[in-house]
């Protein structure tokens, strides 16, 4: 018999303290006279801005923290006495919910005020909003960087990315400005060199479970193990992170190990999942032996799986296409194909589309994915919907009964065609 | 009927035909003829009319439409617009456009052109991205390049390439039509009770359902019967109405403000047909100067991105120009990009001490009359404090 299995030996302690040292220095951060940048996930520069020694509030990270830590069900009350709607993202709720409780992290953190906010809009309109309210709020400078919505299916094209690069340089002069420092050029491409190195591993990581059964699970720990690629790209400990991770799955693939004692269903997810209710959505997909394949939630801060790297050659251009490749920067055409290829070269039984009311720019359009992969390509697909950040919209009961109800079916699909 | 209410009667079939019978006979009047859909807020109409396709705005399904065939493509957390707009679409309703345009205001719109594009294959489906970072060199070029490659896709349909000479001769046609929307927005500015708020709405939704040729002729003979009109001045308190720029609010609720006697003295609806702020400057080349004025004379609005700070001053100095004692803040069900402003808007106008009314709509609302209460409690409020301020001067 094999030995117990880790769920997530290195690459969760690694990662917890990578976090914790980061969430440290944030705090440092105004002490030291360190300038500190806001931006978003979705096509972060984050290369960039340290290019010029600044310290980066990833106001979604925070989000997501919460959300797990159970504390986003009273920020986002505290956004909802200010006037904001229940009807928008829970993301900004919790952020401005948490700003105006006084910046406190779950963890004790104390964040610190943005001296720029960096508004990376790719892929999502409503970090316009978002910036648009905080640059109000802290009475901060705001940048935008536009990011155009890819069209057809061949990626950026060559206007798009001279539009980004442009942009790309005259917030070089913005942050020269506002730290007093000159762009650290070689740092940068010596970052670039590091995230590129990074993003190899972890798609050697990704794409492990195309094994059977998969070492890893795409989507319930994937979300973890992507988190020091979003968050410090480009540092060496980022790197050591995936040369860990790494070694760790490649260890699990030696003594046959995967993250559910037997793979029973392999699967593909789509969509965000519940942070308040994280484990507990886990439990429903483990009770059945469901093993995520592949997922696009664990992309959405970068798509690196079909070739992209960032470029310390190209080191303008490359984060342009980085950026203009994002995830919810792809228009359905894009998305559905590679959710398309998935199902197909990760062997995936089903497709599970986890649907949630704060993110329009994921979700709207995925209830016509559902119809295609019924109809059209014939995979069997569950539609759950809640919510990311909301703890009020999981309805446990409900949800218990549809994906029961679904594996169930797939299962006796799968007895009868063996029969 | 009198002449007057004829054109109003017509305007408001226009708007609320969901068979677009009078543009699908528009259509069959001569060969060759285009019809190409703009989902809101704004398009560059102008362009679309000088590549040989008449625009068509869609403004959904208010509230004669029943959404079941869309209701399986697009949840139930999205605006109605987009809902019974794809209704629209799968029930044939929309076969006779040649084309329709999606853009980047909001994700919602953004993505339903992906789902458009999958479900009428067919159809020539674009989408335009607008600009977001004006302080960019680089903007005016991309955006220029964006017109360019739209202009190339319409004429592939169409089969009319877009000149310097039909562009510039497009964009007179729509200036007229904007100068004559600014001329009734003044009547209703100077004295509401001489256009209703649903003649002025159906008025200015309608300029999306026609020749803008007939369009124009229809707005000029209304601004010389109007002035004659027999109406009573009526007494009630002036607001702005802000947050309809996309998705439009039932005509029966727009005379429930009326009855209400919260009379809008300007307002945000059908932003898309009134967005520039002021005539466009014109140069030597046409393509720049409608590149210009998506820069330099468009009215701020949360689907464009510019300073938000200026966006909640203009809202002030608008409710200040047009001696507005409040404003309604009138904003479709789940439309985030107003429901984010209200909030930056609201903080603004407490600054200022002037008072506002929330409301919210959905194309097919059934009663209206908590909002009625709500409107009248609005007016009676300001009136009150009016008197008492009077009172203690
Ligand atoms: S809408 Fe989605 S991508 Fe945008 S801020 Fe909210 S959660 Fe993030
Ligand atoms: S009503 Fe609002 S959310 Fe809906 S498409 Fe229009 S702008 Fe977007």
């Amino acid at each position: 018999m094999s030995e117990p299995y880790l769920h997530q030996g290195a690459g969760q302690r690694i990662q917890k303290d990578l976090l914790t040292r980061w969430y440290r220095q944030l705090e440092e951060a105004p002490g030291r006279g360190e300038k500190v940048a806001y931006l978003f996930i979705s096509g972060n520069i984050g290369e960039l801005l340290q290019a010029f020694g600044m310290r980066l509030v990833y106001p979604e990270v925070n989000a997501l923290q919460c959300g797990i830590k159970k504390a986003a069900g009273a920020n986002i009350l505290a956004a909802e006495d200010m006037g904001y709607s229940g009807d928008v993202c829970g993301y900004v709720k919790n952020d401005i919910g948490l700003m105006a409780k006084g910046n406190h992290m779950p963890h004790g953190t104390q964040l610190p005020p943005p001296d720029l906010l960096v508004c990376n809009y790719a892929g999502c309109a409503t970090y316009l909003r978002w910036f648009e309210a905080l640059s109000r709020y802290y009475g901060a400078e705001m940048v935008v960087l536009d990011v155009p919505y890819l069209q057809g299916t061949e990626g950026p094209a060559p206007e798009q990315v001279r539009y980004v690069v442009r942009q790309l340089e005259e917030l070089c002069r913005v942050c020269e400005r506002v730290t007093g420092r000159p762009f650290d050029h070689a740092g940068y491409r010596r970052a670039l060199e590091l995230s590129r190195r990074s993003e190899g591993l972890w798609v050697e990581i990704l794409q492990s479970a195309r094994r059977r059964p998969s070492p890893i699970d795409a989507y319930f720990e994937a979300v973890f193990f992507m988190a020091p690629l979003y968050v410090m790209r480009g540092t060496p400990e980022c790197l050591g992170y995936y040369e860990a991770v790494h070694a760790e799955v490649m260890e699990r693939v030696l003594r046959g190990l995967g993250p559910a004692a037997a793979e029973e269903v392999r699967i593909v997810v789509e969509g965000p999942p519940p942070w308040p209710h994280f484990r507990a959505f886990g439990e429903l997909f483990k009770r059945w032996g469901a093993v995520c394949v592949a997922s696009t939630y664990s992309k959405v801060g970068g798509v690196w799986d079909f070739g992209f790297r960032h470029d310390p050659g190209r080191p303008m251009e490359s984060m342009a296409e980085y950026m203009l490749g994002c995830y919810t920067n792809r228009n359905w055409a894009m998305r559905s194909r590679m959710i398309r290829d998935y199902v197909r070269d990760y062997q995936a039984d089903a497709l599970v589309i986890h649907s949630v009311k704060s993110c329009r720019s994921f979700s709207v359009g995925q209830a016509d994915l559902r119809e295609q992969f019924i109809r059209d390509f014939g995979v069997p697909t569950l539609f759950i919907e809640s919510d990311l950040a909301d703890p009020r919209y999981f309805a446990a009961a409900q949800m218990k009964n549809r994906i029961d109800a679904f594996f169930e079916a797939l299962e006796h699909r799968r007895v009868t065609a063996g029969a | 009927m009198s002449r007057l209410e004829s054109l109003f009667s017509a305007a408001r079939a226009a708007v609320e035909d969901t068979e677009f019978r009078a543009l699908r006979a528009w259509k069959e009047e001569q060969p060759g003829r285009h019809c190409v859909g703009f989902f809101p807020v704004y398009a560059p109409q102008e362009l679309l009319w000088a590549a040989g396709a008449l625009p068509v705005a869609l403004w959904g399904g208010g509230d004669q439409v029943e959404v079941e065939r869309a209701d399986a493509r697009l949840q139930s957390f999205i605006c109605s617009i987009s809902r019974s707009t794809l209704e629209l679409g799968m029930t044939g309703r929309l076969d006779f456009l040649d084309g329709i345009l999606f853009s980047s205001l909001c994700d919602v719109a953004r993505n339903l052109s992906g789902v458009w594009q999958r479900n009428f294959p067919g159809m020539l489906c674009e989408y335009l991205h607008y600009p977001q970072n004006p302080a960019s060199g680089g903007a005016r070029d991309y955006y220029r390049g964006e017109l360019e490659r739209l202009a190339g896709r319409l004429a592939a349909v169409t089969g009319t390439e877009v000149t310097a000479e039909r562009l510039e001769h497009a964009i007179g046609l729509y200036e007229r039509q904007r100068a004559l929307l600014r001329s009734l927005a003044a009547v209703r500015t100077a004295e509401p009770w001489r256009l209703s708020l649903e003649e002025h709405a159906a008025l200015l939704r309608s300029c999306g359902r026609r020749d803008p040729r007939a369009q124009n002729a229809v707005l000029e003979e209304l601004l010389a019967l109007l002035p004659a009109r027999e109406c009573r001045r009526r007494d009630g308190v002036r607001v702005v109405l802000e947050g309809s720029f996309c998705e439009q609010p039932p005509m029966d609720l727009l005379r429930v403000l009326d009855e209400a006697h919260c009379f809008v003295v300007d307002s945000d609806l059908g932003r898309g047909m009134n967005w520039f702020r002021r005539p466009l400057a014109r140069g030597d080349d046409p393509w720049d100067d409608l590149v210009a004025a998506y820069f330099e004379s468009a009215e701020p609005s949360v689907v464009r991105h510019h300073d938000s700070a200026e966006r909640s001053a203009r809202l002030v100095e608008r409710a200040r120009a047009h001696r507005a004692d409040g404003v309604v803040f009138c904003t479709a069900k789940f439309c985030e990009p107003a429901l984010y402003d209200f909030v930056l808007h609201k903080a603004a106008l407490e600054r200022e001490g002037i008072p506002f009314l929330s409301v919210e709509f959905e194309e097919k609302m059934a009663s209206f009359e908590s909002i009625r209460t709500q409107a009248e409690t609005f007016s009676e409020s300001i009136l009150f404090f009016a008197e008492e301020k009077e009172a203690v001067s």
